[in-house]
């Protein structure tokens, strides 16, 4: 089975990543007014259901994939 | 006998001979503790040195971590044992929940590497014993995710080391520059003291922290062997 994890800095952490893209895009011409960079994870993984495949990442992004001090996540299965 | 302070070696550690050299001028045994090993020496001390372990992958410090070596090093600091971590070292102390908080990106996004001013906040610690509360220290830094940001129930006691007003190098909230464990035995920076021992470095600062440990490791070995 096949998920994807999206991990975000959350908001009101500052993130210079992204303060530093949207520098980029403005200076490019795009009417750009906040940009967040985060990171996306794919992952395969053994699992007998959706449901077991989903409780068994959210603890990989618990205990691994993101750091609930600073970051966001959530995940998504694919069927 | 030279207390025996373990200075762990992690893939891509870097700092882990400056850490040695400096410990040894100080007067004590290093002893190379390789990552792998789910034990740590006999020793006094335990020093986490800069570097960038495991490349840096997914977030600093947070690989390292799941090092094998790290629930020795647990057991060491819950049995009262000072553990230093310095800048990837503090990184992954703060990663495996031995400190309060996370390091971020510095704001300016830029590496900085360059000296920086800190004032000692707590001169009661197995790391800032040989400095007076108030005392300024010339340290360098080097690092480009150094921006700590503490847990919004951090006491102010754990914060151990600031920079000093205008040497803030890297956005740290309130000027934070090292921070201890409630307890007070586990004590993370990312300034480098090791690489301010001698006077061709330019300062000699970085000794009252190290030597302040090598002191707590003697006293921590008369304590395990007694």
């Amino acid at each position: 089975m096949r998920a994807t994890v999206r991990v975000r800095p959350k908001p009101g952490i500052l993130d210079p990543q992204g303060e530093a893209v949207l520098g980029s895009l403005r200076h490019l011409g795009f009417p750009v007014s906040q940009v967040r960079v985060g990171r996306l994870i794919d992952v395969e993984l053994e699992a007998t259901s959706a449901d077991e495949a989903r409780a068994q990442v959210e603890r990989m992004c618990h205990e691994l994939l993101a750091n609930p001090l600073i970051e966001t996540f959530d995940v998504e299965v694919e069927p | 006998m030279r207390p025996r302070v373990a200075v762990v070696v992690f893939p891509g550690s870097n700092d882990d001979h400056d850490a040695a050299l400096a410990l040894e001028a100080l007067g004590a045994e290093p002893i190379m503790a390789w990552h792998a090993h789910g034990t740590l020496p006999d020793v006094g001390a335990v020093v986490l040195p800069g570097g960038f372990s495991y490349g840096d992958y997914l977030r600093c410090g947070a690989l390292a971590r799941f090092s094998p070596v790290m629930a020795a090093v647990e057991a060491f600091a819950a049995a009262g044992g000072p553990v230093l971590g310095i800048c990837n070292g503090f990184q992954i102390l703060c990663e495996a929940g031995l400190l309060p908080g996370a390091l971020r990106p510095n704001a300016s996004l830029s590496f900085v590497c360059r000296d920086v001013e800190v004032v000692v906040e707590r001169a009661d610690t197995p790391f800032t014993a040989r400095c007076h509360v108030g005392q300024r220290l010339v340290i360098p830094v080097k690092h480009g995710e150094g921006c700590y940001l503490p847990p919004p129930d951090l006491a102010t006691e754990q914060v151990v080391l600031r920079y000093a007003p205008g040497h803030n190098p890297n956005g740290s909230v309130d000027d934070i520059a090292g921070v201890c464990n409630a307890r007070g035995n586990v004590l993370g920076l990312m300034p480098h003291p090791e690489h301010a021992v001698d006077p061709l470095l330019g300062s000699t600062d970085g000794a009252l922290l190290l030597a302040s440990l090598v002191e707590a490791a003697t006293r921590k070995e008369a304590v395990l062997s007694a």
